[in-house]
Protein backbone atom coordinates (compact mmCIF):
# COMPACT_ATOMS: atom_id res chain seq x y z
CA UNK A 1 0.00 0.00 0.00
CA UNK A 2 2.79 2.18 0.60
CA UNK A 3 4.78 1.05 -1.86
CA UNK A 4 1.63 2.01 -4.16
CA UNK A 5 0.98 5.64 -2.91
CA UNK A 6 4.99 6.49 -3.25
CA UNK A 7 4.53 5.43 -7.01
CA UNK A 8 1.74 7.34 -7.28
CA UNK A 9 3.45 10.10 -6.04
CA UNK A 10 6.72 10.14 -7.83
CA UNK A 11 3.79 9.86 -11.19
CA UNK A 12 2.29 12.72 -9.64
CA UNK A 13 5.01 15.36 -8.76
CA UNK A 14 6.43 14.22 -12.26
CA UNK A 15 3.36 15.23 -13.80
CA UNK A 16 2.82 18.66 -11.85
CA UNK A 17 6.58 19.76 -12.53
CA UNK A 18 6.24 18.90 -16.48
CA UNK A 19 3.05 20.86 -16.28
CA UNK A 20 4.82 23.95 -14.34
CA UNK A 21 7.52 23.80 -16.21
CA UNK A 22 5.65 24.52 -19.70
CA UNK A 23 3.81 26.81 -18.18
CA UNK A 24 6.72 28.67 -17.29
CA UNK A 25 7.92 28.61 -21.45
CA UNK A 26 10.94 26.52 -20.53
CA UNK A 27 10.55 24.91 -24.02
CA UNK A 28 8.37 25.54 -26.98
CA UNK A 29 5.15 23.87 -26.76
CA UNK A 30 5.86 22.08 -30.59
CA UNK A 31 9.03 20.57 -28.85
CA UNK A 32 7.53 18.84 -25.27
CA UNK A 33 3.32 19.63 -25.27
CA UNK A 34 2.37 20.11 -21.70
CA UNK A 35 0.40 17.11 -19.95
CA UNK A 36 -2.80 19.26 -19.92
CA UNK A 37 -2.50 19.46 -24.10
CA UNK A 38 -1.39 15.99 -24.16
CA UNK A 39 -4.94 15.47 -21.32
CA UNK A 40 -6.96 17.31 -24.21
CA UNK A 41 -5.75 15.30 -27.02
CA UNK A 42 -6.81 12.46 -25.34
CA UNK A 43 -10.02 13.04 -23.84
CA UNK A 44 -10.69 14.39 -27.62
CA UNK A 45 -9.52 11.13 -29.38
CA UNK A 46 -11.71 9.06 -26.80
CA UNK A 47 -15.01 10.86 -27.68
CA UNK A 48 -14.78 10.51 -31.44
CA UNK A 49 -13.88 6.81 -31.02
CA UNK A 50 -10.44 7.26 -33.34
CA UNK A 51 -8.26 5.99 -29.52
CA UNK A 52 -10.69 3.23 -29.35
CA UNK A 53 -10.86 1.63 -32.50
CA UNK A 54 -7.34 2.69 -33.68
CA UNK A 55 -6.36 0.59 -30.28
CA UNK A 56 -8.67 -2.36 -31.30
CA UNK A 57 -6.97 -2.59 -34.30
CA UNK A 58 -3.65 -2.84 -33.25
CA UNK A 59 -4.48 -4.79 -30.06
CA UNK A 60 -6.05 -7.35 -33.09
CA UNK A 61 -2.71 -7.27 -34.72
CA UNK A 62 -0.83 -7.90 -32.18
CA UNK A 63 -2.96 -11.10 -31.17
CA UNK A 64 -3.07 -12.39 -34.05
CA UNK A 65 0.60 -12.18 -34.61
CA UNK A 66 1.48 -13.26 -30.96
CA UNK A 67 -0.87 -16.28 -30.92
CA UNK A 68 0.84 -17.76 -34.16
CA UNK A 69 4.26 -16.95 -32.69
CA UNK A 70 3.34 -18.77 -29.64
CA UNK A 71 1.91 -21.95 -31.65
CA UNK A 72 4.45 -22.22 -33.18
CA UNK A 73 7.42 -21.32 -31.90
CA UNK A 74 6.74 -23.94 -28.66
CA UNK A 75 6.50 -26.78 -30.59
CA UNK A 76 8.99 -26.13 -32.58
CA UNK A 77 11.22 -25.67 -29.49
CA UNK A 78 10.54 -28.67 -28.32
CA UNK A 79 11.30 -30.07 -31.77
CA UNK A 80 15.21 -28.29 -31.20
CA UNK A 81 15.25 -29.59 -27.51
CA UNK A 82 14.12 -33.08 -28.35
CA UNK A 83 16.28 -34.03 -31.80
CA UNK A 84 19.72 -32.83 -32.55
CA UNK A 85 18.77 -32.78 -35.97
CA UNK A 86 16.38 -29.86 -35.30
CA UNK A 87 18.41 -28.06 -33.05
CA UNK A 88 21.52 -27.64 -35.45
CA UNK A 89 19.19 -27.10 -38.10
CA UNK A 90 16.37 -24.67 -37.26
CA UNK A 91 17.85 -24.04 -34.31
CA UNK A 92 20.73 -22.54 -35.35
CA UNK A 93 18.21 -20.38 -37.93
CA UNK A 94 16.38 -19.57 -34.38
CA UNK A 95 19.09 -18.16 -33.00
CA UNK A 96 20.47 -16.34 -35.90
CA UNK A 97 16.59 -14.74 -36.41
CA UNK A 98 16.32 -14.00 -33.26
CA UNK A 99 19.04 -11.25 -33.09
CA UNK A 100 17.67 -9.80 -36.08
CA UNK A 101 15.27 -6.87 -35.27
CA UNK A 102 11.77 -7.79 -36.77
CA UNK A 103 11.97 -4.06 -38.01
CA UNK A 104 14.17 -5.20 -40.44
CA UNK A 105 11.85 -7.20 -42.06
CA UNK A 106 9.22 -4.56 -43.27
CA UNK A 107 11.05 -3.70 -46.92
CA UNK A 108 10.47 -7.56 -47.39
CA UNK A 109 7.11 -7.99 -46.30
CA UNK A 110 5.80 -4.88 -48.19
CA UNK A 111 7.67 -6.53 -51.09
CA UNK A 112 5.71 -9.71 -50.59
CA UNK A 113 2.76 -8.60 -49.32
CA UNK A 114 2.14 -4.94 -50.14
CA UNK A 115 0.69 -2.76 -47.58
CA UNK A 116 -1.97 -5.62 -46.01
CA UNK A 117 -2.72 -7.26 -42.94
CA UNK A 118 -0.37 -9.68 -44.10
CA UNK A 119 2.47 -7.74 -44.09
CA UNK A 120 2.22 -6.81 -40.17
CA UNK A 121 1.36 -10.39 -39.22
CA UNK A 122 4.19 -11.43 -40.82
CA UNK A 123 6.47 -8.90 -39.06
CA UNK A 124 4.53 -9.52 -35.47
CA UNK A 125 5.07 -13.32 -35.80
CA UNK A 126 8.84 -12.89 -37.01
CA UNK A 127 9.29 -10.76 -34.00
CA UNK A 128 7.38 -13.60 -31.32
CA UNK A 129 8.77 -16.44 -32.98
CA UNK A 130 12.07 -17.12 -32.67
CA UNK A 131 12.34 -15.72 -29.00
CA UNK A 132 9.94 -18.36 -28.10
CA UNK A 133 11.47 -20.92 -29.62
CA UNK A 134 14.66 -20.17 -28.03
CA UNK A 135 13.16 -20.10 -24.45
CA UNK A 136 10.77 -23.37 -25.17
CA UNK A 137 14.09 -25.37 -26.07
CA UNK A 138 16.14 -23.88 -23.46
CA UNK A 139 13.42 -24.62 -20.20
CA UNK A 140 12.93 -28.48 -21.93
CA UNK A 141 16.70 -28.48 -21.77
CA UNK A 142 17.21 -27.54 -18.21
CA UNK A 143 14.84 -30.01 -16.79
CA UNK A 144 16.74 -32.21 -14.17
CA UNK A 145 17.25 -35.51 -15.58
CA UNK A 146 15.61 -36.99 -12.75
CA UNK A 147 11.98 -35.86 -13.48
CA UNK A 148 11.70 -37.60 -16.44
CA UNK A 149 13.21 -40.97 -14.53
CA UNK A 150 11.03 -40.58 -11.34
CA UNK A 151 7.59 -40.09 -14.09
CA UNK A 152 9.18 -43.15 -16.31
CA UNK A 153 9.07 -45.07 -13.58
CA UNK A 154 5.38 -43.74 -12.22
CA UNK A 155 4.14 -44.94 -16.08
CA UNK A 156 4.32 -42.14 -17.04
CA UNK A 157 5.36 -41.41 -20.81
CA UNK A 158 4.81 -39.87 -24.27
CA UNK A 159 2.34 -37.14 -24.26
CA UNK A 160 1.57 -37.47 -20.70
CA UNK A 161 5.29 -37.18 -19.70
CA UNK A 162 4.98 -34.43 -22.35
CA UNK A 163 1.70 -32.21 -20.85
CA UNK A 164 2.38 -33.21 -16.88
CA UNK A 165 6.10 -33.26 -16.34
CA UNK A 166 7.89 -31.55 -19.33
CA UNK A 167 5.49 -28.63 -19.90
CA UNK A 168 5.38 -27.82 -16.28
CA UNK A 169 8.64 -28.63 -15.93
CA UNK A 170 9.83 -25.87 -18.23
CA UNK A 171 7.14 -23.18 -17.38
CA UNK A 172 9.56 -21.04 -15.28
CA UNK A 173 11.56 -20.44 -18.55
CA UNK A 174 8.17 -20.91 -21.10
CA UNK A 175 6.84 -17.87 -18.92
CA UNK A 176 10.16 -15.62 -19.27
CA UNK A 177 10.10 -16.50 -22.72
CA UNK A 178 6.58 -16.02 -23.39
CA UNK A 179 7.01 -11.99 -21.88
CA UNK A 180 9.83 -11.81 -23.76
CA UNK A 181 7.89 -12.70 -27.37
CA UNK A 182 5.47 -10.35 -26.15
CA UNK A 183 7.67 -7.42 -25.65
CA UNK A 184 9.39 -8.14 -29.01
CA UNK A 185 5.79 -8.36 -30.92
CA UNK A 186 4.60 -5.57 -29.17
CA UNK A 187 7.97 -3.62 -30.27
CA UNK A 188 7.93 -4.84 -33.54
CA UNK A 189 4.06 -3.97 -34.91
CA UNK A 190 4.66 -0.68 -33.48
CA UNK A 191 7.57 -0.19 -35.80
CA UNK A 192 5.54 -1.70 -38.34
CA UNK A 193 2.55 0.39 -37.88
CA UNK A 194 4.66 3.84 -37.92
CA UNK A 195 6.60 2.52 -41.56
CA UNK A 196 3.76 0.75 -43.15
CA UNK A 197 0.45 2.45 -44.23
CA UNK A 198 -1.96 0.40 -44.43
CA UNK A 199 -5.66 0.61 -45.92
CA UNK A 200 -7.19 -2.11 -43.75
CA UNK A 201 -6.94 -0.39 -40.57
CA UNK A 202 -5.31 2.35 -38.81
CA UNK A 203 -3.76 1.67 -35.43
CA UNK A 204 -1.78 3.28 -32.49
CA UNK A 205 1.57 3.60 -34.97
CA UNK A 206 -0.58 5.33 -38.05
CA UNK A 207 -2.10 7.72 -34.96
CA UNK A 208 1.62 8.26 -33.99
CA UNK A 209 2.95 8.93 -37.20
CA UNK A 210 0.08 10.87 -38.70
CA UNK A 211 0.24 12.87 -35.45
CA UNK A 212 4.15 13.29 -36.69
CA UNK A 213 3.09 14.79 -40.13
CA UNK A 214 0.43 16.91 -39.09
CA UNK A 215 3.37 18.62 -36.28
CA UNK A 216 0.62 17.96 -33.58
CA UNK A 217 3.13 16.69 -30.66
CA UNK A 218 0.51 16.51 -28.38
CA UNK A 219 -0.91 13.40 -30.36
CA UNK A 220 2.07 11.93 -30.56
CA UNK A 221 2.72 11.76 -26.98
CA UNK A 222 -0.61 11.18 -26.52
CA UNK A 223 -0.31 7.83 -28.35
CA UNK A 224 3.07 7.13 -26.91
CA UNK A 225 1.66 6.95 -23.81
CA UNK A 226 -1.22 4.79 -24.39
CA UNK A 227 1.24 2.48 -25.83
CA UNK A 228 3.36 2.79 -22.73
CA UNK A 229 -0.11 1.89 -20.77
CA UNK A 230 -0.81 -1.04 -22.84
CA UNK A 231 2.72 -2.77 -22.30
CA UNK A 232 2.71 -1.90 -18.76
CA UNK A 233 -1.08 -3.15 -18.40
CA UNK A 234 -0.58 -6.20 -20.57
CA UNK A 235 2.23 -6.99 -18.57
CA UNK A 236 0.58 -6.97 -15.39
CA UNK A 237 -2.51 -8.84 -16.66
CA UNK A 238 -0.80 -11.47 -18.91
CA UNK A 239 2.32 -12.30 -16.82
CA UNK A 240 1.87 -10.96 -13.55
CA UNK A 241 -0.17 -13.94 -12.42
CA UNK A 242 1.85 -16.51 -14.00
CA UNK A 243 4.54 -14.93 -12.06
CA UNK A 244 3.24 -15.28 -8.86
CA UNK A 245 1.97 -18.73 -9.25
CA UNK A 246 5.80 -19.54 -9.89
CA UNK A 247 6.72 -17.98 -6.78
CA UNK A 248 4.05 -19.25 -4.22
CA UNK A 249 4.57 -22.75 -6.05
CA UNK A 250 7.95 -23.02 -6.69
CA UNK A 251 9.56 -20.91 -4.29
CA UNK A 252 11.13 -19.02 -7.02
CA UNK A 253 12.20 -15.38 -6.31
CA UNK B 1 -14.30 -52.59 -3.40
CA UNK B 2 -11.10 -51.90 -5.90
CA UNK B 3 -10.28 -49.29 -3.04
CA UNK B 4 -10.89 -51.11 0.18
CA UNK B 5 -8.50 -54.24 -1.84
CA UNK B 6 -5.74 -51.71 -2.03
CA UNK B 7 -6.25 -50.48 1.25
CA UNK B 8 -6.00 -53.98 2.82
CA UNK B 9 -3.33 -55.73 0.74
CA UNK B 10 0.40 -54.48 -0.24
CA UNK B 11 1.55 -56.08 -2.86
CA UNK B 12 5.11 -57.63 -3.27
CA UNK B 13 7.11 -59.78 -5.38
CA UNK B 14 9.93 -62.06 -5.72
CA UNK B 15 13.03 -61.31 -8.02
CA UNK B 16 15.46 -63.08 -9.71
CA UNK B 17 18.29 -61.47 -11.38
CA UNK B 18 20.29 -64.61 -13.19
CA UNK B 19 23.85 -63.58 -15.00
CA UNK B 20 23.59 -59.90 -15.31
CA UNK B 21 26.13 -57.84 -16.66
CA UNK B 22 26.32 -54.37 -17.98
CA UNK B 23 28.94 -52.85 -19.88
CA UNK B 24 28.89 -48.88 -20.39
CA UNK B 25 30.45 -48.19 -23.40
CA UNK B 26 31.73 -45.03 -25.21
CA UNK B 27 34.10 -44.50 -27.69
CA UNK B 28 37.16 -43.86 -25.99
CA UNK B 29 36.73 -46.50 -23.41
CA UNK B 30 34.71 -49.81 -22.20
CA UNK B 31 33.64 -50.14 -18.72
CA UNK B 32 32.18 -53.09 -16.79
CA UNK B 33 29.67 -51.50 -14.13
CA UNK B 34 28.73 -55.17 -13.32
CA UNK B 35 29.80 -58.84 -13.90
CA UNK B 36 27.93 -61.86 -13.25
CA UNK B 37 25.54 -60.70 -11.15
CA UNK B 38 23.15 -63.31 -9.35
CA UNK B 39 20.44 -62.44 -6.70
CA UNK B 40 17.15 -63.60 -5.93
CA UNK B 41 15.11 -61.38 -3.12
CA UNK B 42 11.78 -63.03 -1.98
CA UNK B 43 8.47 -61.49 -1.18
CA UNK B 44 8.43 -58.89 1.57
CA UNK B 45 12.41 -59.34 2.10
CA UNK B 46 14.26 -56.22 2.76
CA UNK B 47 17.55 -56.27 1.01
CA UNK B 48 20.78 -53.55 1.14
CA UNK B 49 22.99 -53.41 -1.49
CA UNK B 50 26.16 -51.71 -0.32
CA UNK B 51 29.30 -50.68 -1.43
CA UNK B 52 31.90 -47.95 -2.14
CA UNK B 53 30.56 -45.74 -4.67
CA UNK B 54 31.72 -46.81 -8.22
CA UNK B 55 30.60 -50.52 -7.15
CA UNK B 56 27.63 -50.83 -9.55
CA UNK B 57 24.79 -50.89 -6.64
CA UNK B 58 23.08 -47.72 -8.13
CA UNK B 59 23.43 -49.46 -11.63
CA UNK B 60 21.82 -52.78 -10.00
CA UNK B 61 19.35 -50.40 -8.80
CA UNK B 62 18.48 -48.55 -12.40
CA UNK B 63 18.71 -52.00 -13.79
CA UNK B 64 15.66 -53.94 -11.82
CA UNK B 65 13.59 -50.18 -11.78
CA UNK B 66 13.77 -50.90 -15.88
CA UNK B 67 15.37 -47.32 -16.50
CA UNK B 68 18.44 -48.82 -18.23
CA UNK B 69 18.94 -52.41 -20.03
CA UNK B 70 21.36 -54.87 -18.94
CA UNK B 71 24.13 -55.85 -20.93
CA UNK B 72 23.63 -59.64 -20.36
CA UNK B 73 21.22 -61.80 -18.18
CA UNK B 74 17.97 -61.81 -17.28
CA UNK B 75 15.69 -60.32 -14.74
CA UNK B 76 12.11 -61.65 -13.00
CA UNK B 77 9.62 -60.02 -11.15
CA UNK B 78 7.72 -63.34 -10.37
CA UNK B 79 8.91 -64.81 -13.11
CA UNK B 80 7.86 -61.77 -15.64
CA UNK B 81 10.98 -60.23 -17.21
CA UNK B 82 11.85 -56.54 -16.47
CA UNK B 83 10.91 -54.99 -19.48
CA UNK B 84 11.41 -50.73 -18.94
CA UNK B 85 10.30 -48.93 -15.92
CA UNK B 86 6.92 -49.68 -14.88
CA UNK B 87 4.74 -49.26 -12.27
CA UNK B 88 5.21 -52.70 -9.96
CA UNK B 89 8.64 -51.16 -9.35
CA UNK B 90 8.83 -47.57 -7.82
CA UNK B 91 12.10 -45.65 -7.08
CA UNK B 92 13.24 -43.54 -4.64
CA UNK B 93 15.99 -41.60 -5.52
CA UNK B 94 18.58 -39.88 -3.06
CA UNK B 95 17.41 -36.08 -5.05
CA UNK B 96 13.24 -36.26 -3.50
CA UNK B 97 12.80 -35.63 -7.44
CA UNK B 98 9.13 -34.24 -6.02
CA UNK B 99 7.31 -32.28 -8.90
CA UNK B 100 7.66 -28.42 -7.88
CA UNK B 101 4.73 -27.48 -9.86
CA UNK B 102 2.70 -29.92 -7.69
CA UNK B 103 1.65 -29.59 -4.19
CA UNK B 104 2.12 -32.31 -1.75
CA UNK B 105 -1.22 -34.15 -2.38
CA UNK B 106 -0.88 -33.52 -6.21
CA UNK B 107 2.49 -35.20 -6.40
CA UNK B 108 1.18 -38.45 -4.16
CA UNK B 109 -1.49 -38.69 -6.63
CA UNK B 110 0.75 -38.27 -10.06
CA UNK B 111 1.67 -42.30 -9.64
CA UNK B 112 -1.96 -43.22 -8.37
CA UNK B 113 -3.41 -41.01 -11.46
CA UNK B 114 -2.01 -43.33 -13.73
CA UNK B 115 -3.25 -46.05 -12.22
CA UNK B 116 -6.44 -47.88 -13.79
CA UNK B 117 -9.29 -49.19 -11.85
CA UNK B 118 -9.92 -46.13 -9.87
CA UNK B 119 -12.22 -43.47 -9.32
CA UNK B 120 -10.60 -40.29 -8.45
CA UNK B 121 -12.30 -40.58 -4.97
CA UNK B 122 -10.53 -43.52 -4.50
CA UNK B 123 -7.32 -41.72 -5.34
CA UNK B 124 -7.62 -39.26 -3.06
CA UNK B 125 -8.54 -41.56 -0.24
CA UNK B 126 -5.50 -43.58 -0.80
CA UNK B 127 -2.97 -40.45 -1.48
CA UNK B 128 -4.38 -38.99 1.96
CA UNK B 129 -4.29 -42.82 3.28
CA UNK B 130 -0.36 -43.20 2.33
CA UNK B 131 0.03 -39.45 3.37
CA UNK B 132 -1.11 -40.34 6.81
CA UNK B 133 0.80 -43.51 6.77
CA UNK B 134 4.39 -41.11 6.26
CA UNK B 135 3.16 -38.64 9.09
CA UNK B 136 2.21 -35.88 6.59
CA UNK B 137 -1.71 -35.37 6.84
CA UNK B 138 -1.32 -31.98 8.27
CA UNK B 139 0.73 -30.82 5.24
CA UNK B 140 -1.02 -31.82 1.81
CA UNK B 141 -1.85 -28.78 0.74
CA UNK B 142 1.67 -27.61 1.46
CA UNK B 143 4.00 -26.32 -1.67
CA UNK B 144 7.47 -28.32 -1.78
CA UNK B 145 9.85 -25.70 -0.96
CA UNK B 146 7.98 -25.04 1.97
CA UNK B 147 8.84 -28.79 3.17
CA UNK B 148 12.26 -29.49 5.24
CA UNK B 149 14.66 -32.24 3.69
CA UNK B 150 12.91 -35.10 5.72
CA UNK B 151 9.48 -34.38 5.01
CA UNK B 152 10.22 -33.95 1.37
CA UNK B 153 11.83 -37.56 1.51
CA UNK B 154 8.61 -38.82 3.20
CA UNK B 155 6.32 -37.44 0.75
CA UNK B 156 8.79 -39.48 -1.98
CA UNK B 157 7.69 -42.04 -0.07
CA UNK B 158 4.61 -41.45 -0.19
CA UNK B 159 4.38 -40.87 -3.91
CA UNK B 160 6.11 -44.01 -4.34
CA UNK B 161 4.23 -46.25 -1.59
CA UNK B 162 0.61 -45.24 -3.28
CA UNK B 163 0.52 -47.08 -6.37
CA UNK B 164 0.92 -50.33 -4.28
CA UNK B 165 3.97 -51.39 -6.49
CA UNK B 166 5.54 -55.30 -5.72
CA UNK B 167 9.01 -53.67 -5.59
CA UNK B 168 10.12 -50.76 -3.83
CA UNK B 169 13.48 -49.82 -5.13
CA UNK B 170 15.41 -47.39 -2.76
CA UNK B 171 18.70 -45.55 -4.45
CA UNK B 172 20.66 -43.62 -1.02
CA UNK B 173 17.26 -41.77 0.09
CA UNK B 174 18.58 -41.00 3.27
CA UNK B 175 22.17 -39.67 2.32
CA UNK B 176 21.56 -35.80 2.27
CA UNK B 177 19.70 -35.61 5.38
CA UNK B 178 21.16 -34.78 8.78
CA UNK B 179 21.81 -37.45 11.07
CA UNK B 180 18.50 -36.68 13.35
CA UNK B 181 16.35 -36.72 10.80
CA UNK B 182 17.39 -40.58 9.06
CA UNK B 183 17.59 -41.78 12.66
CA UNK B 184 13.20 -40.66 12.79
CA UNK B 185 13.36 -41.98 9.59
CA UNK B 186 15.09 -45.32 9.98
CA UNK B 187 12.00 -45.94 12.73
CA UNK B 188 9.51 -45.05 10.38
CA UNK B 189 10.58 -47.21 7.76
CA UNK B 190 11.43 -50.48 9.38
CA UNK B 191 7.31 -49.79 11.49
CA UNK B 192 5.81 -48.97 7.75
CA UNK B 193 7.67 -51.83 6.53
CA UNK B 194 5.45 -53.32 9.20
CA UNK B 195 2.27 -52.39 8.32
CA UNK B 196 2.99 -52.21 4.31
CA UNK B 197 5.46 -54.87 3.41
CA UNK B 198 7.24 -54.49 0.05
CA UNK B 199 10.07 -56.17 -1.30
CA UNK B 200 12.44 -53.36 -1.05
CA UNK B 201 16.23 -53.10 -2.54
CA UNK B 202 17.69 -50.55 -0.55
CA UNK B 203 21.03 -49.24 -2.05
CA UNK B 204 23.68 -47.34 0.84
CA UNK B 205 27.45 -46.87 1.34
CA UNK B 206 26.32 -46.79 4.88
CA UNK B 207 27.14 -49.92 6.89
CA UNK B 208 25.22 -49.37 10.11
CA UNK B 209 22.28 -48.00 8.16
CA UNK B 210 22.74 -51.19 5.66
CA UNK B 211 22.57 -53.58 9.11
CA UNK B 212 20.14 -51.02 10.82
CA UNK B 213 17.22 -51.54 8.13
CA UNK B 214 18.04 -55.04 5.65
CA UNK B 215 16.79 -58.51 6.26
CA UNK B 216 19.79 -59.22 4.59
CA UNK B 217 23.10 -57.46 2.98
CA UNK B 218 24.78 -57.96 -0.03
CA UNK B 219 28.76 -56.17 -0.05
CA UNK B 220 29.42 -54.95 -3.43
CA UNK B 221 32.91 -54.91 -4.71
CA UNK B 222 34.01 -51.99 -7.61
CA UNK B 223 35.66 -52.47 -10.90
CA UNK B 224 34.30 -54.18 -12.21
CA UNK B 225 31.08 -54.38 -9.96
CA UNK B 226 30.63 -57.67 -8.28
CA UNK B 227 28.63 -59.34 -5.16
CA UNK B 228 31.39 -60.15 -2.94
CA UNK B 229 29.40 -61.77 0.20
CA UNK B 230 26.09 -61.40 2.03
CA UNK B 231 25.55 -61.20 5.70
CA UNK B 232 21.71 -62.27 6.53
CA UNK B 233 20.90 -59.89 9.57
CA UNK B 234 18.81 -62.01 12.43
CA UNK B 235 18.51 -59.06 14.70
CA UNK B 236 14.94 -58.73 16.35
CA UNK B 237 13.02 -55.28 15.03
CA UNK B 238 12.52 -52.18 15.96
CA UNK B 239 16.08 -52.07 15.56
CA UNK B 240 18.14 -48.61 16.48
CA UNK B 241 21.29 -48.02 14.19
CA UNK B 242 22.82 -47.05 17.90
CA UNK B 243 21.85 -50.74 19.17
CA UNK B 244 25.37 -52.59 19.84
CA UNK B 245 24.20 -55.69 18.41
CA UNK B 246 23.69 -53.19 14.80
CA UNK B 247 27.32 -52.17 15.90
CA UNK B 248 28.57 -54.99 16.39
CA UNK B 249 27.74 -56.32 12.91
CA UNK B 250 28.30 -53.22 10.89
CA UNK B 251 32.27 -53.48 12.33
CA UNK B 252 32.31 -57.09 10.95
CA UNK B 253 31.39 -56.14 7.58
CA UNK B 254 33.10 -52.87 7.51
CA UNK B 255 36.32 -54.79 8.14
CA UNK B 256 35.31 -57.11 5.29
CA UNK B 257 34.55 -54.66 2.79
CA UNK B 258 37.64 -52.68 3.71
CA UNK B 259 40.04 -55.86 3.06
CA UNK B 260 38.12 -56.17 -0.42
CA UNK B 261 38.58 -52.47 -1.68
CA UNK B 262 41.11 -51.12 -3.15
CA UNK B 263 41.48 -47.72 -1.05
CA UNK B 264 41.07 -44.71 -2.73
Amino acid sequence: MIRALCSLGFFAALILIWEAASRAGWWSPVLVPSPLAIGEYLIIAIKDGSLFSAGCVTMKRLMFGYLIGLSAGIPLGLLTARFRFASDTLGVLALGLQTLPSVCWVPLALLWFGQTEMAMLFIVTMGTLWAVLLATDHGIRQIPPIYRRAASTMGSSGLHLLWHVLLPASLPHLVSGMKQGWAFAWRSLMAAEIYVTVLTGFGLGHLLHYGRELQAMDQVAGIMLVILIVGFAADKLLFSPWETFLRRRWGLA
Amino acid sequence: MTLQKELDHSSTAKLSIHNVSKLFRSTRQTVSALEDINLHVEDGEFVCLLGASGCGKSTLLNLIAGLEKPTEGTMLTDGTPIDGPGRQRMVMFQEHALFPWLDVMENVLFGLNLKPGLTNDDRRELAMFYLKLVGLEKFVQSNIHELSGGMKQRVALARALAPNPQVLLMDEPFAALDAMTREQLYADLQNIQQKRRKTVIFVTHNVREAVCLGDRVILFTPRPGRIHSEYRVDLPRPRDINDEAVAQLARTITADLKKHTPSA
